[in-house]
């Protein structure tokens, strides 16, 4: 017999790990100033975290994004620290933009793929240094970001847990920071970012964001979570700072005309039918794409499908008549062929407009972008009413905010 | 004398489930079982006043619901309960869980290795993409590759045409996982050794092989291609235990008209001319019938219940061929109490979930090496669970069943028969391993029923004890299941037929070898099977 356990429980962390399953949604470092604020109990599972629906009114949480300044969790975002001498050419590599042309102190939104050239997940590269990076998405790719580190002098390691991240979105943001004593916040332009003191420690603000507003993401140690948040709220006190939930963040973006992974797309690691997956040309990606950097991972599977024309789908914006959203309608050509999905939808209240993000089979949506047509099965007092509504292609975002780039910063 | 419509030899679940079906067709059928109970491998029996035991099979996943739906099971008493994952309990005092949440799953996994812990979701992938792929096929009729018949030919492109429609990288997958080890599988996705071990059960379980013998990836897809109401993969228990699978089926013939008869043990075959015409029992007692068809496996029924000289060579030579290996066996515990794991938090999901202690592959590698050498396993690898935390029917409150499934166990022990003192041995072996992780486990041991290959053949009638009737590996599988050119339910003999799991699409309790028999037998019969469910949509 070779089985001798040593039956008292080891103190070690590993052990201590354990109790995890007794709280099967966890709690964000920020999470008690969240839950004292969470009027509705409106709770849903970003990746494994109790995250907030709504905290007190989803529609008014809305207008303090676009009229005051909202302050949204972003902590269960994924996020790895990846650092080392190669860390650049590394990240060159793996992800789709020219990483050499990211300076210090920049941040891109990017995307990477497999070797044929599918989507794994699109977010946001923050280059801290010459020499290190940090990469949030909203999946997980350590087996993917730890084998293709093969060769190179970098590490890569997972830190969402350890580092907590707010979004502080709207029109007073930048005024807020500069009342919490950021001082230089007024400096960044838009993607830049720099550290500030905060605490004893540091906090990362960049001027980035996923509401197409004025806006800033601040990235800070989890034990520092809570004083920061409450360093925000005071200095926010007299400019209208409110804490949000999703339901208000996610119109938001979808006026600014951005893609999230799952939703508008499948991650090629999820897609369990093989028809699913889908090159960056086909998700409204292909603009990350630099066809004269060096290899990256895709790249000749993403070129042959260029030059072959194999590309099958498209991502488009669309104007639909009307007011009714046209969430998850089927779209048509001609009203009787099939031709796509839509993935988001909502009436915008900056636009005035009937918006949508659709996938379309080209060349609907690519070469032919007249004579489209939603599908709308809306429910009202159960019973569908069904609505044949014309779609027009329209550029994104569907908004655009000078206060988003302006420089220097506004005060609202 | 009566003849009977069709007969059917064995009351296991394909022989009820074929049975049924021909039935509720029109037929006038009889089941003949040896045993004074049915059921064969999936049964229930209190050997001990006040316990249930799920004395072969214990957990129901495969069983298809396209079956218990057309035969009413539920409106017969089959209910089947989902279950937590389960736990690989580690040497150094630690265990590693599988959680039905996927970020508790992930969490769990984290703590022994964050790479792994992120591996998962591709791996998942991978693993649904092949069940997707093999799903439809468990309800239809493997093709035969050297026949023309229009059937046949549209069976082939229907395989040929799902194949092709797999991406390059599916196919090259496809292939691997159906030709490659366990072990080497899963060293693509993960590198700590608990997380592969906790996965690498499912490729080993029934089988004669070790996680390093190439074929067991496929029988690890064969243990998740099943499903508990829509939720593929997940495994559950049949509410009363295993038995209750085969008591609701032999409810539900008999409720449609037909006829059991236990402590009926079938001596041979009646031939006549070439043509099965019913059966002899061991009594000598002629019974007979249009068409036979055996629920025993491919060895026991041409081997055994026929006489050789009915049978073409080369049949005969693939029959003797076949790999029937006894791999496995049972102990079933009747418990005074709960028992108690330190290694586990006292409220912990995994006390209701399947528990294992074998904490890497090279430990069930090892345990498979005793096999080779006519052993059983010093160190063995254990499926157990205790099913009583979620049924309350099968033990007295505060009392439990615990359900053992062990692996290695040869079928002769160094060449020679299984002794009493032999099955003490190999019991020890178990009772022993579990006593290393629960202190004063033996002190709570009320019963104990312990089955070796011996018991499990001589009173299921499974040659060697094999729980599949016919290792799973590539060669004995869709056309070639058992015998290439008899993988349609037919045998050389007209009016003899096979509905056990030694035919497509194989073993477990999923009751699709005898439903597809009996859509076979009543296309030859020209009769409708408008009864019979067509397999539920991939989609």
């Amino acid at each position: 017999m070779n089985h001798h356990p040593t039956i008292k429980p080891s103190a070690d962390t590993r052990t201590l790990a354990q109790s995890h399953f007794r709280t099967l949604r966890m709690g964000t470092p920020f999470q008690p100033r969240i839950d004292a604020l969470a009027l509705t109990n409106d709770w849903y599972n970003w990746a494994g975290y109790r995250a907030p629906h709504s905290l007190w009114d989803e529609e008014l949480e809305y207008f303090a994004i676009r009229s005051q300044a909202a302050l949204f969790d972003i902590s269960p975002m994924t996020k790895y620290r990846i650092e080392g001498p190669d860390a650049e050419a590394y990240l060159d590599r793996v992800t789709l933009r020219d990483v050499t042309k990211l300076k210090p102190g920049r941040v891109h939104y990017t995307a990477w793929c497999d070797d044929e050239g599918f989507v794994l997940d699109d977010g946001t590269l923050f280059r801290l240094s010459p020499t290190r990076f940090r990469l949030c998405s909203q999946e997980r790719h350590l087996p993917w970001l730890l084998d293709s580190a093969i060769g190179y002098q970098v590490s890569v390691e997972e830190e969402t847990e350890a580092v907590a991240g707010l979004a502080l979105q709207g029109p007073t943001s930048f005024a807020i920071l500069r009342e919490a004593g950021f001082a230089g916040v007024e400096r960044l332009k838009i993607f830049d970012v720099a550290e500030f003191a905060h605490d004893d420690a540091a906090v990362t603000i960049s001027r980035t964001g996923f509401t197409g507003d004025l806006g800033y993401e601040l990235f800070v140690p989890a034990d520092k979570a809570l004083s920061l948040w409450d360093r925000l709220m005071a200095a926010g006190e007299l400019r209208g700072i409110r804490a949000i939930g999703y339901t208000a963040l996610n119109r938001a973006r979808l006026e600014a005309g951005l893609i999230v992974a799952n939703a508008d797309f499948i991650a090629a690691e999820h897609a369990i039918r093989a028809d699913r997956l889908r090159m960056p040309d086909e998700i409204g990606l292909g603009f990350m794409i630099d066809p004269d950097k060096g290899h990256f991972n895709g790249r000749r599977a993403i070129l042959e499908a260029r030059t072959k024309k194999k590309l099958r789908h498209v991502l488009v914006g669309l104007e639909i008549e009307g007011n009714i959203p046209a969430e998850h309608a089927i779209v048509y050509y001609k009203k009787s062929r099939e031709v796509g999905l839509v993935s988001a939808a909502m009436w915008s209240p900056m636009a005035k407009r009937n918006i949508a993000l659709a996938s379309l089979q080209r060349p609907c949506g690519d070469t032919i972008v007249d004579d489209l047509w939603v599908e709308i099965y809306a429910m009202r007092e159960l019973q569908y009413q069904k609505l044949m509504k014309k779609a027009k292609v329209v550029p994104r975002p569907f908004i655009k905010l000078d206060r988003r780039t302006a420089n220097p910063p506004a005060d609202f | 004398m009566k003849a009977w419509d069709a007969i059917v030899i064995g009351g296991g679940h394909n022989g009820l489930v074929n049975a049924c079906y021909l039935q509720r067709a029109g037929l006038d059928v009889l089941v003949v079982e040896k045993n004074d109970w049915v059921g064969g491998a999936a049964t229930s029996r209190e050997l001990t006043p006040g316990f249930l035991y799920s004395n072969c099979s214990y957990v129901c996943s495969l069983f298809r619901p396209e079956i218990m739906r057309d035969l009413e099971l539920p409106r017969f008493g089959l209910q089947v309960i989902s279950y937590e994952g389960g736990a690989v309990f580690t040497r150094d005092g630690d265990y590693l869980a599988n959680y039905r949440d996927h970020d508790a799953h992930r969490r769990e996994f984290a703590r022994f290795s964050k790479r792994d812990a992120e591996a998962y979701d591709r791996y998942s992938r991978d693993v649904t993409r092949q069940c997707r792929f093999i799903q439809p096929l468990l309800m239809r009729t493997a093709p035969d590759p050297t026949s023309f018949r229009p059937r046949d030919v549209g069976e082939l492109l229907y395989l040929g045409k799902k194949f092709a429609g797999l991406s390059a990288e599916e196919m090259a997958l496809t292939l691997r996982f159906w030709t490659m080890s366990i072990s080497d599988f899963l060293d693509e996705y993960f590198e700590t050794d608990v997380i592969k071990a906790n996965f690498a059960l499912s490729g080993i379980i029934g089988t004669a092989l070790g996680p390093m013998s190439p074929g067991t990836a496929y029988v690890l897809l064969h243990h998740y291609m099943g499903e508990v109401d829509g939720s593929v993969g997940a495994w559950g228990y049949a509410r009363g235990g295993m038995g209750a699978v085969t008591k609701a089926l032999a409810a539900s013939f008999k409720a449609s008209g037909g006829t059991i008869r236990t402590g009926a043990e079938v001596d041979h075959v009646l031939i006549r001319k070439g043509k099965a015409k019913g059966v002899v029992l061991a009594g000598g007692e002629e019974i007979h019938g249009k068409l036979v068809i055996s629920n025993a496996d491919v060895k026991r029924t041409f081997l055994k219940l026929v006489e050789e000289k009915e049978l073409p060579d080369i049949f005969l030579r693939h029959v003797r061929n076949f790999k029937i290996r006894g791999s496995s066996g049972k102990v079933n515990i009747a418990l005074d109490s709960l028992p108690e794991f330190p290694a586990l938090p006292k409220d912990s999901p995994v006390y209701r979930a399947d528990m294992h202690f074998t904490d890497s592959i090279e430990r069930m590698e090892r345990a498979y090496d005793d096999w080779k050498a006519g052993r059983w396993s010093a160190d063995p690898f254990l499926d157990m669970m205790i099913p009583t935390t979620l049924d309350p029917t099968m033990a007295p409150p505060g009392k439990h069943f615990m359900s053992c499934f062990v692996q290695y166990a040869p079928p002769k022990i160094g060449g020679r028969d299984w002794t009493e003192a032999d099955r003490d041995g190999f019991a020890e072996s178990v009772i022993a391993q579990i006593a290393d992780y629960s202190p004063g486990f033996r002190d709570r041991i009320v019963h104990m029923e312990v089955r070796t290959p011996r018991e499990i053949e001589a009173e299921v009638g499974l040659t060697e004890g094999n729980i599949f009737q016919g290792e799973l590996t590539f060669d004995q599988l869709v056309f070639n299941r058992p015998v290439p050119g008899y993988a349609q339910y037919r045998s050389p003999l007209s009016g003899l037929y096979m509905c056990g799991s030694s035919t497509h699409p194989g073993g477990g309790v999923m009751g699709a070898p005898g439903r597809n028999a009996a859509a076979e037998i009543l296309r030859d019969l020209a009769k409708p099977t408008l009864h019979m469910s067509p397999a539920h949509d991939v989609i």
